[in-house]
């Protein structure tokens, strides 16, 4: 590694990233399916919501998909659709970096019993299928986006506190934190100016996975009816709500897929992409979803 | 540790050996360790369960009568159910009844949980075990075409397919193939219908379309890892002392090669199988395939308490011992290993 690459803060993806085909692919998928579902909504030709025509109509000039099977136009349900699948999955997992990365941090700085009880728990929650988790939770606060949220974050809340308390475990008895006890500063100063720059790096290596992973979890429960509630827009609705229809209207239903299909492989192909050029695998994290 | 030393055959892998002292029964104690934690996890997982399906004030009662029922009505059915105990006794009394096998009344049916579930279980584990049977075979052979040659253009065409199908939700690639062979081609039945009084053996071809979902998928993470092992294994050093010594190939590949991938390779397995029973929620309500992961959902949608508990242990307990025994038959093949565990 050269001198100038070594200088970077080491989130930075290095060189060979930038010239891989996959970390391409992975960026013009991603960037296209978040174009669609940040701008989309402002290109709409109908309301979400309208019932313009009869149910299952073909496509012809005013509906360029058709629509669906309350005779919404497809075609702008699915440029609205997409905003549910990506807010949530970003959300839920910024959530449990949140809550997971605190508790890693926490477990792995203080010296105490605090440590071993944070794991044991972690351990724990690490031995219940994550699908259970949120199934569980639904039944006990309903089936809401709020919960929805909550119960994805939570599944990814014992990973996080496991790899930030590993990684704060080795940047802790690094001789600049230990100058920094020496020099007298506070925990949290230690923890904010020491610690979390320099564990930045392994923790946006493990986000991309586990942002596939979020956006499986978000669209699988809102296709299972656990979650969004009709008649929300949101693409993998869209798929269960419309199926009896397959046969009359496919596009109902092929549109929402593929634009899902497109945003967790390019998702995938572009974490894959920068844990590649970092030298590990992403495929440890994805099994476990 | 202790049955590192006592079993030391097989070519070793670098592992970190510890200098504990032998007991009499070491893999014996082992299997009790691992049985005893597995107890500890469910017992805690039990009060997650409970704790997580009873958050909300509106108890089964409110969920039998609905909102509208009056409080008199409601606090009669709460004392009939046993929802006017405290919660830990209402906890004690709810493990003791599981532990004797007595799962409660389904709210919505109102009859016996056990009922309702055994038939289910028995449809799950069929469509499970006809998908591993296709996959698990299929996908480690695929993994180590891909691993012997890392780079070459077999590798790449697997890596890459398999990269992208991991990442497809089994309920988008359940509908495209709704989609070719049931509407477009119609080879096979888009739902799984089930004759009242059969099981889906005697109707093979509702099984076709749900399997192969889950294999697309299942196939696609074996393969990552089967291959990421044999990478591994062929690359080792007794790997190039034996080439160096003139072994063909093919022999390296089955002699040395395969026999140290076999390891990991179990725990491939114990992982597909529990990523199996999530697959299996998705793929069932997809197919609607009458298996206890479509009974789970309809339950958690109609906030069936007693139901989405009692499955939802079952299922735990499932996944629990399926860790416990790729732990221990890890162990037998690879001793080494155990420091790992």
């Amino acid at each position: 590694m050269s001198p100038a690459t070594r200088r970077l803060p080491t989130w930075v993806p290095r060189a060979s990233f930038a010239h891989s085909w996959s970390a391409r692919i992975g960026l013009a998928l991603t960037a296209t399916v978040l174009l669609i579902a940040i701008f989309g909504p402002f290109f709409a030709p109908h309301s979400p919501s309208e019932l313009a025509s009869g149910s299952y109509a073909p496509p012809s000039g005013a509906y360029p998909f058709g629509t669906d099977l309350l005779g919404r136009d497809v075609l702008s349900r699915v440029l609205w659709g997409g905003r549910s699948v990506v807010g949530y999955a970003v959300i839920a997992t910024a959530l449990a970096y949140l809550v997971g990365g605190t508790i890693g941090l926490v477990s792995g700085y203080s010296r105490s019993l605090v440590d071993p009880v944070l794991m044991r728990l972690v351990d724990i929650l690490l031995a219940i299928p994550p699908f259970l988790l949120l199934l569980v939770l639904a039944t006990g606060l309903g089936t809401t986006p709020a919960v929805l949220i909550i119960g994805v974050a939570a599944i990814h809340v014992p990973g996080i506190a496991r790899i930030v308390r590993a990684a704060t475990l080795e940047v802790s008895v690094r001789g600049y934190v230990e100058a920094a006890v020496a020099r007298g500063e506070t925990t949290s100063a230690i923890l904010r100016r020491q610690i979390l720059p320099n564990i930045t790096g392994t923790v946006i290596a493990d986000g991309g996975p586990r942002l596939t992973i979020s956006i499986l979890l978000v669209a699988g429960l809102n296709y299972l009816g656990i979650g969004l509630q009709p008649p929300a827009a949101d693409w993998a609705l869209m798929i269960s709500e419309n199926r009896p229809g397959l046969d009359i209207q496919p596009w109902s239903v092929a549109l929402p897929a593929l634009l899902i299909a497109m945003l967790t492989i390019g998702v995938n192909v572009l974490a894959d992409a920068i844990a590649r050029s970092r030298g590990v695998s992403v495929d440890e994290e994805l099994i476990r979803r | 540790m202790d049955i590192a030393e006592s079993r030391s055959q097989g070519p070793a892998t670098p592992g970190p050996v510890s200098a504990k002292r032998p007991r009499a029964h070491p893999l014996v104690w082992f299997v009790v360790r691992r049985l005893a934690a597995g107890v500890a996890i469910l017992a805690a997982v039990s009060v997650i369960v409970f704790a997580g399906t009873e958050i909300l004030p509106g108890d089964a009662a409110t969920a039998i009568l609905g909102r509208d029922a009056t409080p008199e009505a409601v606090a009669g059915l709460r004392q009939q159910l046993g929802l006017d105990r405290p919660v830990v006794e209402q906890y004690t009394s709810w493990v003791a009844g599981l532990l004797h096998g007595e799962f409660g009344q389904s709210l919505t049916a109102g009859v016996p949980v056990s009922e309702l579930i055994g038939s289910r279980i028995v449809d799950s584990l069929i469509l499970a075990i006809v998908a591993s049977l296709v996959m698990i075979p299929l996908a480690v052979a695929l993994g180590v075409v891909a691993g012997c040659r890392p780079g070459g253009v077999l590798d790449s065409a697997i890596t890459w397919t398999s990269l992208g199908m991991i990442a497809v939700p089994e309920f988008v690639i359940g509908t495209v193939l709704v989609l070719l062979f049931a509407v477009r081609l119609q080879w096979l039945p888009a739902v799984s219908l089930l004759p009242f009084d059969g099981g889906p053996l005697d109707v093979p071809s509702v099984l076709v379309l749900p399997v192969a979902t889950l294999v697309i998928v299942g196939v696609a993470y074996i393969i990552r890892m089967v291959r990421a092992g044999v990478v591994e294994v062929m690359a080792s050093d007794y790997v190039q002392m034996a080439r160096l010594n003139g072994v063909v190939e093919r022999r390296v590949i089955v002699r040395h090669g395969l026999r140290n991938a076999l390891a990991p390779t179990v725990q491939v397995v114990a992982l597909t199988l529990q990523w199996l029973i999530g697959g299996l929620f998705i793929v069932e309500i997809v197919f609607e395939y009458p298996g206890i992961g479509q009974g789970l959902v309809q339950a958690v949608i109609a906030r069936d308490i007693p139901l989405v508990q009692a499955v939802a242990m079952i299922i735990a307990t499932v996944y629990v011992l399926i860790t416990i025994v790729a732990d221990i038959v890890v162990v037998l093949l690879v001793p080494k290993l155990r420091t790992a565990v």
